[in-house]
């Protein structure tokens, strides 16, 4: 079970700025052991915040995202007191649901 | 039998001086794509202080530092580390120190191992089984108890005391360890860390013999390296300077740890903690 | 008081007045060797006979990062230099092409390297030497245009590959590894970085 990501959210004005970091691998599949054998790929492959309800960003990773990653991102909306959820799922089916309230 | 006579100091001299010169003109252009490689990575490290990644370890260390755990189920936070059992909270800036009923001078590392012994009733070699974190599927518990123990020294001045005995001893063993030369490449902590303003390849390193580099350096550590996608202590840091000085391999938490640690840390008396850091 | 009763007390005062001064320079170092021996375990290539010092390195040691004395220098200078074994066939340079790897490879003697794997000299960690090398140490002195500078002669590279072998023979408590000496490369390895810095061809010379 992978640990529990590390989110912040902090709403100016009409803008909430939503700051994620994962705990994660993040493995290339493209790396070899010290027997010379390939690393099996081990990485994030969606990523979806939702803000009440209502999906604020969606996105699709691939390897190029590097190890125990760091997301920001803002989006227009959100009020003190409102739940932002991340919820990530890797190549392995693994998936993650964490949430922060709006400060 | 070889005899070497130098050329005459005349031209040696000229020499040097001509070098110096024509150095400096000759190599303008590498040094200018040079400096801009320097400042580059200068970038990535301001980058990188955003979303720095230990605190997911102090976010898992505090859970396992509250977790009843071992052979007598018992969580650590009735853990003495200086302050008064379970007192966290400026723990590290005085630390290492003497400690009375260990009877011995421990860091931060060792004083763990301790209270995982005592408290918890764990056994050494269970305690020693994955000092140092190998990705998401090996991870270190001693790693993530470090970065929450650390995290709440942060913004502490460090204030490591000599006025016991055995801590002003462990300090002056410390030193000597420090500029011991040794192993096939006659290195020591010195060699690397006696200057100002030298790098090894594009890494600056701290001048560790005075007070600002000691303050610099070891107020940073633990940090996540990002090289490593791990968050390092500082017996790891020592261990690590060790096999790359060509020496065999520290034992986590021996006498000779503490000894550098002591030296270090007092040395960096005054300056506020500032980790977990993030290094590259 | 009788003699033998102001003899004792004058140990015992002694004796008060060393403990008050605190241990010498030379007890703490005996502490500080006999702690290093307890507190390391042998690992792969590297034996806890590394930790016994030899006379060079007992010696700067004690110096605390400072310059040696004189005197001092000028012994450990001459006992580092009649170390020193000059190519069996008489020439001093290799191959610079072989030279240049040696001195990007960062590997060997270390407890993680394979022993049967490469040893390099990583004269890069503190040197400049090739100008398009950007990523270079500043531990040690630039050695851009070492010959260039110096001077082509047999001389020159006798004192390229002595010091290379011995760095001790002319600095006395270098910071600079025995490479020859204490057996990391080999005579070909430290012919071929000779070559690196002494060959006309050598981009260290351009």
């Amino acid at each position: 079970m992978a640990d529990p990501m590390k989110i912040r959210a902090n709403v100016t004005g009409d803008t909430t700025e939503v700051k994620v970091l994962m705990s994660h691998e993040m493995e290339t599949g493209q790396r070899k052991d010290a027997q010379g054998k390939t690393i099996p790929a081990w990485f994030i492959q969606s990523v979806t915040a939702t803000w009440n309800g209502n999906t604020v960003l969606a996105a699709q990773w691939g390897p190029a995202v590097s190890k125990n990653p760091f997301l920001s991102f803002k989006f227009k909306g959100g009020a003190k007191g409102d739940k932002v959820l991340i919820t990530w799922v890797d190549n392995r089916g693994d998936k993650r649901t964490d949430e922060a309230t709006i400060a | 039998m070889r005899t070497f006579v130098a050329p005459g100091m005349g031209t040696l001299l000229g020499a040097a001086l001509l070098a110096t010169a024509l150095g400096g003109a000759a190599v303008a252009p590498a040094l200018l794509a040079q400096s801009s490689a320097v400042d580059e990575i200068a970038k990535y490290r301001a980058a990188l202080q955003d979303g720095n990644p230990a605190e997911l370890w102090e976010a898992r260390g505090e859970g396992i530092w509250k977790q009843k755990r071992g052979p007598k189920q018992a969580s650590l936070e009735q853990c003495d580390l200086g302050l008064g059992p379970g007192v966290v909270k400026g723990a590290y800036a005085q630390l290492p120190r003497n400690f009375a009923d260990a009877d011995r001078v421990m860091d931060l590392e060792t004083r763990l191992l301790w209270c995982m012994a005592t408290l918890q009733g764990f056994s050494d070699a269970d305690s020693r089984k994955q000092l140092f974190g190998n990705g998401n599927e090996r991870k270190s518990d001693m790693e993530a108890i470090v970065a929450y123990v650390t995290s709440e020294s942060r913004g502490v001045p460090m204030n490591v005391g000599l006025a016991n005995p055995k801590a002003a001893e462990m300090y002056r063993i410390g030193e000597r360890i420090f500029y011991f030369r040794g192993g096939p490449h006659d290195f020591g902590c010195v060699t690397c860390h006696g200057d100002d303003a030298k790098r090894i390849r594009l890494q600056d390193l701290p001048n560790l013999t005075t007070k600002e580099g000691a303050q610099k350096a070891y107020t940073t550590w633990p940090a996540y390296r990002v090289s490593q996608g791990e968050l390092r202590s500082f017996q790891w840091r020592l261990y690590d300077c060790f096999r790359q000085q060509r020496f065999p391999e520290l034992v986590f938490g021996s006498d000779a740890s503490i000894a550098l640690t002591m030296f270090l840390a007092r040395n960096a008396n005054g300056a506020p903690f500032d980790a977990p850091a993030i290094k590259r | 008081m009788n003699a033998t009763t102001k003899l004792a007390v004058t140990f015992v005062v002694m004796a008060m007045v060393g403990c008050a001064m605190g241990p010498s320079k030379e007890e703490t170092a005996a502490k500080a060797s006999a702690m290093l021996k307890t507190s390391f375990k042998a690992n792969g290539q590297a034996g806890l006979d590394r930790l016994d010092q030899d006379e060079t390195q007992r010696v700067c040691s004690a110096l605390d990062g400072n310059a040696p004395s004189k005197e001092v220098a000028e012994r450990i200078e001459k006992l580092n230099l009649a170390t020193i074994k000059d190519p069996a066939d008489g020439k001093f340079l290799g191959d610079w092409k072989n030279g240049e790897k040696i001195a990007q490879e960062g590997r060997g003697k270390q407890f993680s390297d394979d022993p049967a794997g490469p040893v390099g000299a990583n004269c890069y960690a503190c040197h400049q030497l090739a100008p398009q090398e950007l990523s270079y140490g500043t531990i040690g002195p630039s050695l851009y245009q070492f010959a260039k500078l110096r001077g082509y002669g047999v001389d020159t590279q006798r004192y390229a590959y002595g010091k290379i072998y011995n760095p001790d023979a002319y600095a006395a408590c270098s910071n600079m590894p025995r490479f020859g000496h204490n057996g990391i490369l080999t005579e070909q390895q430290i012919k071929d970085v000779t070559a690196l810095l002494m060959d006309p061809a050598s981009p260290v010379n351009k």
